[in-house]
């Protein structure tokens, strides 16, 4: 039986060869994914159970309008929410001095991260320093720091996209309508914010060729100055299609301006989301027919990724292990059809 | 603004004699002063130049009916607040917290509680709070011996604050229907807006009051020289109480305006009113150091200023243009003043 080992021999080989290959092939094939998601695992992020007991300091302006109001009660209403988060909150201010202190005192305390949403963003790029070299971590809110090391995270709107959005939506509703007419009331001119709104709308705008914009007046944020420029806007377009306010509040004074010289010959699309913008838009009855969003749950999400910073965790959804270091928001139109999901966000 | 700091000084019982000589009652020995006054007259050419130049550039919309209400609309608030301000100013003082206050009056007048009493619950808590806070001013200034404008930046700040408290930053809607109709066209009296009744209304009581009365005589006195008048037999710091309760009176109708038109109250309502109302009153022809007052002057001073912004708007000017041809049309219009034969404004 000499030949029964040769043939056995060449046999094992083959067959272990084939064997080791194909156990090979399908470890390749089966591993793959199963690596995948273990790195997926492997990313701690931040959810509702609690964690490690966390300090946040939270430095604001005064809340002396709406969204800034909106801005405080969601911050505090989404520390309450987690028993592992601590809101050490400071009396908001528009003085830069005032507020340079307060962020000072929360470093003294030795809080575990900071938010700050600056009365100024250039004036309190500094401040924003010393915590970084302090050790602490700065998520900075919505109005941004001269220089990147102040921060260790943005989260912000975006003033641009509002305007592209509002652009879109009046593009989009008023198709097929030849020389078709838009008016804009701005808001406060000397703010940059208004100039990258406007830059928006009028880029958004370009893509339809019917359209032209025949005015812009800027307001300033209140009711009062809304009600006056609108005033002056309706006398001077006696007819026109679609309109764009840059803010709620002082779209308050706008509408009733428009309400006043009983114009209800266009569409009007608002921003930011106060409350009264929407229910006037679920009411559907005026002309107010969308308002495109600057979202004050921000604030709410700046303590969601200052607590997942403090925990050290990352976010969840996202494969990564740390929290982003910028995070620009979107400014979502709404409308009749979406305004139910929206209306808790509305601000007053 | 620097200059009502040189005001306060007018305070010092030892203002200078001849100052005094030379503001001496001119209001009191010329009682027509206001409509054949050089000033007024030179004022209304400025206004004249502005409506052709609005009747050029906007013909189609300038000219109109409904153009003309709208000025005279949103003149009619700040106009309200500028007749209680000549007085102040007439008689040597300043008032930094009309915006303040019409800011606390409006925002007092629209809480929901407020809201719950109607339309003369808005009324009488508008009205209440502007003369309150006209009383504290009042007060402060001719009992605590206070200089007007230190006592009124107090106020100003507390009353803004007051207005932040109440409000808590939030836009308050009124929603009381016979508030709102009185803005709307159906009311309109032979095509006139109720509030630029009101503003009528108020322009010549305040007319009467400072050119026709003892009242209006003895705040000329006041501002001219405050230790004259107060040998002459005048009560000088009743008097300065009750013009500071007066500006507060007008602070608080102006506030009920302002809820009309803009259907809320607001705690930013008002913003910067004083720097509006003071700059037209000088413009107008009251002397900012006292002693010479004219409501006439003032009502024209508040037009120039709301058809200028209205010629811009119709013509669609930028912002930064609009400033800066503001200010060149104040410096335009008070040079203008100063070639006439007694004009020092």
């Amino acid at each position: 039986m000499p030949r029964t080992p040769a043939t056995s021999r060449r046999a094992l080989l083959f067959g272990t060869a084939a064997v080791s290959a194909g156990a090979l092939l399908t470890a390749c094939t089966s591993n793959e994914p199963k690596n995948k998601e273990a790195a997926a695992d492997n990313a701690p992020v931040a959810d509702d159970k609690p964690g490690k007991a966390v300090t946040i300091g939270f430095a604001g302006p005064q809340a002396d309008h709406g969204w800034l109001n909106a801005i405080n009660d969601n911050a505090k209403s989404r520390a309450e929410k987690y028993s592992d988060v601590t809101l050490e909150i400071t009396e908001g201010s528009n003085d830069i001095a005032q507020q340079i202190g307060q962020v000072q005192t929360l470093i003294n305390k030795k809080v575990d991260v900071l938010v700050i949403l600056p009365a100024d963003g250039k004036a309190l790029t500094q401040v924003g320093l010393q915590a970084m070299r302090a050790g602490i971590p700065v998520v900075n809110l919505d109005r941004v720091f001269a220089s990147p090391q102040a921060y260790r995270c943005w989260i912000g709107g975006d003033n641009y996209g509002m305007g592209l959005n509002a652009g879109h939506y009046i593009g989009e509703q008023l198709k097929g309508r030849k020389n078709a007419k838009v008016v804009e009331l701005a808001g406060l001119d000397n703010l940059e914010l208004t100039q990258q709104r406007t830059k928006g709308f009028d880029d958004a705008l370009k893509n339809y060729p019917n359209i032209r914009k025949v005015a812009r007046q800027a307001a300033d944020f209140t009711v009062e100055s809304g009600q006056a420029k609108m005033a002056q806007l309706l006398q001077a377009q006696p007819q026109f299609d679609a309109l764009w306010n840059h803010d709620d509040d002082q779209g308050v004074g706008a509408l009733r301006a428009i309400d006043q010289a009983g114009r209800d010959d266009f569409l009007m699309v608002g921003g930011a989301g106060a409350k009264s913008a929407m229910d006037a838009i679920k009411a559907g009855k005026g002309v107010l027919k969308a308002t495109v969003l600057y979202p004050p749950t921000m604030a709410a999400s700046a303590i969601d990724l200052a607590r997942a910073l403090a925990q050290g965790k990352g976010v969840g959804g996202l494969a990564e292990f740390e929290i982003p270091s910028s995070v620009t928001l979107y400014s979502a139109v709404v409308t009749k059809d979406n305004v139910d999901q929206y209306l808790s966000t509305g601000f007053i | 603004m620097t200059q009502p700091a040189a005001s306060a000084h007018e305070d010092a019982p030892t203002s200078t004699a001849k100052a005094a000589a030379d503001k001496e009652g001119s209001g009191v020995r010329r009682p027509l002063a206001g409509w054949g006054d050089v000033r007024t007259l030179s004022l209304l050419g400025v206004l004249a130049v502005l409506v052709a130049v609005g009747g050029i550039t906007a013909p189609d919309e300038f000219l109109k009916t409904s153009n003309l209400q709208l000025i005279l609309t949103q003149a009619s608030v700040i106009g309200v607040v500028t007749v209680g301000m000549t007085f102040v100013i007439t008689s040597g003082g300043i008032d930094l917290s009309v915006g303040a206050m019409v800011a606390l009056a409006s925002v007092w007048a629209t809480t929901v509680a407020t809201q719950d009493f109607g339309f003369a619950g808005i009324l009488f808590t508008a009205v209440v709070v502007g003369v309150g806070c006209g009383l504290v001013n009042g007060l402060l200034i001719a009992y605590g011996r206070m200089v007007p404008f230190i006592a009124t930046l107090a106020m100003l700040a507390s009353a803004r604050g007051l207005a932040l408290q109440i409000t808590g930053g939030t836009t308050q809607i009124v929603t009381v229907g016979s508030v709102l109709d009185l803005g709307a066209r159906d009311s309109y009296v032979l095509g006139i807006p109720p509030l630029v009744l009101i503003f009528a209304a108020v322009t010549v009581i305040g007319w009467l009051l400072l050119n026709r009365t003892t009242f209006g005589r003895r705040t000329v006195a006041v501002g001219g020289n405050a230790e004259a008048a107060r040998l002459a037999g005048i009560d000088v710091r009743r008097q300065r109480l009750y013009l500071y309760l007066l500006s507060g009176l007008c602070c608080g109708i102006a506030a009920f305006m302002l809820i009309v038109l803009a259907g809320s109250g607001q705690n930013t309502n008002g913003n910067l009113y004083e720097l509006d109302a003071i700059a037209a009153a000088i413009i107008g022809g009251t002397l900012l150091s006292g002693g010479r007052g004219t409501i006439v002057g003032s009502v024209l001073g508040v037009l120039v200023f709301t058809t200028i912004t209205n010629i811009f708007a119709l013509n669609n000017l930028e912002t930064a243009v609009q400033q800066i041809a503001k200010g060149a049309i104040i410096v335009a219009a008070v040079l203008v003043q100063r070639r006439s034969p007694h004009g020092d404004a």
